[in-house]
């Protein structure tokens, strides 16, 4: 719970992920064999294969490291702060949240109220109040095209966790913890954790080039239909590690599909079939590099995504965790 | 040299006689030329290296594809990046022939009350050359013949008027470089950018850098607003630095270098508009296993329209920010791991 709290409190919009990438390569670098960053940011590990394995396959696991944020376009001469979304801000989650700047500078969105404002109001109606009295004093704590995160703490709440940037922190964790697990793997290993997800799956693209995996999986978070009045989708949370069939951009390997669901039954691992009918995952771009890659994804169920108040299940990332090192045990030829 | 590049009609897909010009202009200062199947020219000064910079500038232009000549003689045409709003009554010229038409618009006497204040949708509208039916039009033009806004260049002071300012400034400013800085490097004028970035990605493919910048054009333009807003950025105020757009997310170290070099050398320089608009530079950022990109871009108003306006001053800016930058970036051991 510890290091999940770090991993989500960490700052890491898109491109800026150098706070939560300096994290986890603290905490990974003396459990793998090679470790590199790449031009995009990318934090790329590898664990090679026990060496009497023959004819070991790269497999390629990725989780990425931003989240969304805001990205500052103006100072006004009050001081107030106006900006634009990185990646998929929603407006309605948007309202009255704290930010937080990479240099620590604290501020929170407010928005304009004269009558006439479009309701519910859009991005170009709010404004960000760092304190500052006038333009002169905002300049001093920030400037234009900082990108701040949306701030806020992590708490459990019963057997739950509830967290800003579940997405992909989760997943930054199930890897971490993988590849402390994982033992006498007779596959080449490569852990990557991506920048820039959130701005359209960029840093996936590059990491999956330089490494031309045979296989791959990207851990991600999930939607869910368990709340009141949600759309129809048969995922929940606390009933397991979900295995995506689908989504907006993205169709499983069968094979892949099939072994991650064998190998849950094989160990007893919760497992959900996963159908998305919005949203991708890095694994939408590491299938189509190259010659391309056969690919599945472990999805983490997660309520209110893309909010300051996501919220997963600790059993649901424990299943995760199990089956994925059983997967990386055991590989897929 | 300006003039003569913005004069050229170079519409996304039919580059050639602007390639052909640049190509002219350059030769002697390259060590390798490319033309490449997509018709990118691309241009290597210096010896073949590991270390790889590469600069893009786009050659194509906004203007029109001919789609239909119908029974009276007049043309229905696609538009590549211009809104309807700008097209009423605007003169256009076709390449390669002999020939200017005007984009047809009902006089004052022919509106209906309700249509006074609307502007038409492009479908609505049509290229008149002046043909009086499909048979003698066809002896001029062709379905897929390209044109663009009929616009002459013409220069104020430090003040420059004319169109495909976008981005032959950027052309521009790459063969200055070539010429009086002696900087190894790749240098790309690419084609389809208007179209979604098509030339770059495959130029970027064949250098593969490692590290890349993108030099395009920015619209400017200060609109009286009662809201203290996110503005653009002015012309006469220095290039414009990128931070992020929709399209890349500047990489930061090379993108500080550029404004430190900027800031030692008295340059002036302003930020781009963060996250409008996209470059060549999203698509080479992502080429292989990743470029560290940067994107500088010269202010001009309205761009995208028959007429844009620029400075001159913002442009030698530019090629002198270039200049000093590529040789702090060339010197740079941090950038090129």
């Amino acid at each position: 719970m510890e290091l999940i709290k770090k991993l989500c409190e960490a700052f890491g919009p898109s491109g800026r992920e150098k706070e939560v990438r300096e994290l986890i390569k603290g905490l990974i670098k003396d459990q793998c064999d090679e470790l590199k960053v790449d031009a995009l940011g990318n934090l790329i590990a590898r664990k090679k294969p026990e060496s009497d394995s023959k004819n070991p396959s790269k497999i390629m696991l990725c989780a990425h490291m931003d989240e969304i944020g805001v990205i500052i376009t103006h100072i006004e001469k009050s001081g107030f702060l106006r900006f634009a979304p990185v990646g998929g801000v929603y407006p309605g989650q948007t309202l009255a949240q704290r930010v937080k700047f990479e240099n620590g500078i604290l501020g929170v969105i407010g928005v304009e109220t004269k009558q006439g404002t479009p309701r519910p109001p859009r991005l170009d109606n709010m404004f960000i109040d760092i304190g500052a009295r006038d333009r002169e004093e905002a300049e001093k704590l920030v400037k234009i095209g900082d990108m701040a995160t949306f701030h806020q703490v992590v708490e459990k709440i019963n057997n739950r966790i509830m967290a800003k940037a579940l997405d992909d922190r989760i997943g930054c964790y199930c890897l971490i913890e993988t590849l402390r697990r994982v033992k006498n793997n007779k596959d080449d290993l490569y852990f990557v954790f991506s920048a820039q997800e959130e701005v359209g799956v960029r840093g996936a693209r590059t990491g999956a080039f330089a490494i031309a995996p045979k296989y791959a999986l990207a851990i991600d978070v999930t939607g869910t239909g368990d709340t009141p009045e949600s759309p129809r989708m048969d995922v929940a949370l606390g009933k397991g590690v979900a295995i995506k069939v689908k989504d907006r951009r993205f169709i499983a390997h069968q094979d892949i599909r099939n072994r991650l669901i064998q190998y849950a039954r094989e160990i007893k691992v919760d497992y959900q079939l996963e159908v998305l009918e919005f949203g991708s995952t890095d694994a939408s771009i590491i299938q189509i590099v190259r010659e391309g890659a056969r690919t599945g994804v472990l999805s983490i169920p997660t309520r209110y995504v893309h909010s300051t108040g996501e919220v997963c299940d600790i059993n649901d990332v424990e299943q995760t965790i199990k089956l994925l090192v059983h997967t990386v045990e055991n590989g897929f030829d | 040299m300006l003039k003569k590049l913005c004069e050229m009609i170079g519409v996304s897909g039919d580059e050639e006689e602007v390639r052909n010009y640049i190509r002219n202009q350059i030769e002697s200062y390259a060590d390798e030329l490319i033309e490449d199947a997509y018709g990118n020219l691309i241009v290597r000064k210096g010896k073949d290296s590991d270390r790889r910079i590469m600069l893009a500038a786009h050659m194509d232009e906004v203007g029109f594809m001919i789609t239909v000549i119908e029974k009276n003689g007049l043309l229905r045409f696609k538009p590549i990046g211009i809104p309807a709003r700008v097209l009423l009554g605007k003169r256009v010229v076709f390449r390669k022939k002999e020939v200017k038409g005007i984009i047809g618009v009902k006089p004052i006497h022919q509106l209906k009350p309700e249509e006074k204040e609307k502007v038409p949708q492009t479908d609505q509208l049509f290229i008149d050359i002046g043909a009086g039916s499909k048979e003698e039009a066809e002896k001029i033009v062709e379905i897929g013949d390209y044109c663009t806004f009929d616009t002459r260049f013409s220069k104020q002071g430090d003040i420059i008027f004319g169109k495909a300012f976008d981005n032959r400034i950027g052309c521009y400013v790459l063969i200055q470089l070539l010429k009086n800085y002696d900087l190894p490097g790749y240098y790309a004028f690419t084609v389809q950018e208007e179209l979604g970035l098509r030339g770059a990605r495959i130029a970027g493919y064949r250098v593969d850098p490692q590290i890349a910048l993108a030099v395009d054009t920015t619209a400017s333009g200060r609109w009286p607003t009662e809201k203290d807003l996110p503005q653009y950025p002015q012309i006469t105020k220095g290039p414009a630095i990128s931070i992020a757009d929709r399209s890349v997310i500047c990489d930061k170290e090379l993108t500080d270098l550029i404004i430190e070099t900027a800031q030692k050398n008295g340059i002036p320089y302003q930020f781009k508009r963060p996250m409008i608009g996209g470059t060549d530079a999203g698509v080479i950022h992502l080429v292989k296993t990743g470029v560290r990109a940067a994107v500088l871009c010269t202010p001009a108003r309205y761009i995208h329209s028959p007429l844009s306006i620029a400075s001159m001053n913002d442009i030698e800016a530019m090629i002198k920010l270039l200049g000093l930058s590529i040789k702090e970036i060339l010197n740079k051991g941090a950038l090129w791991n």
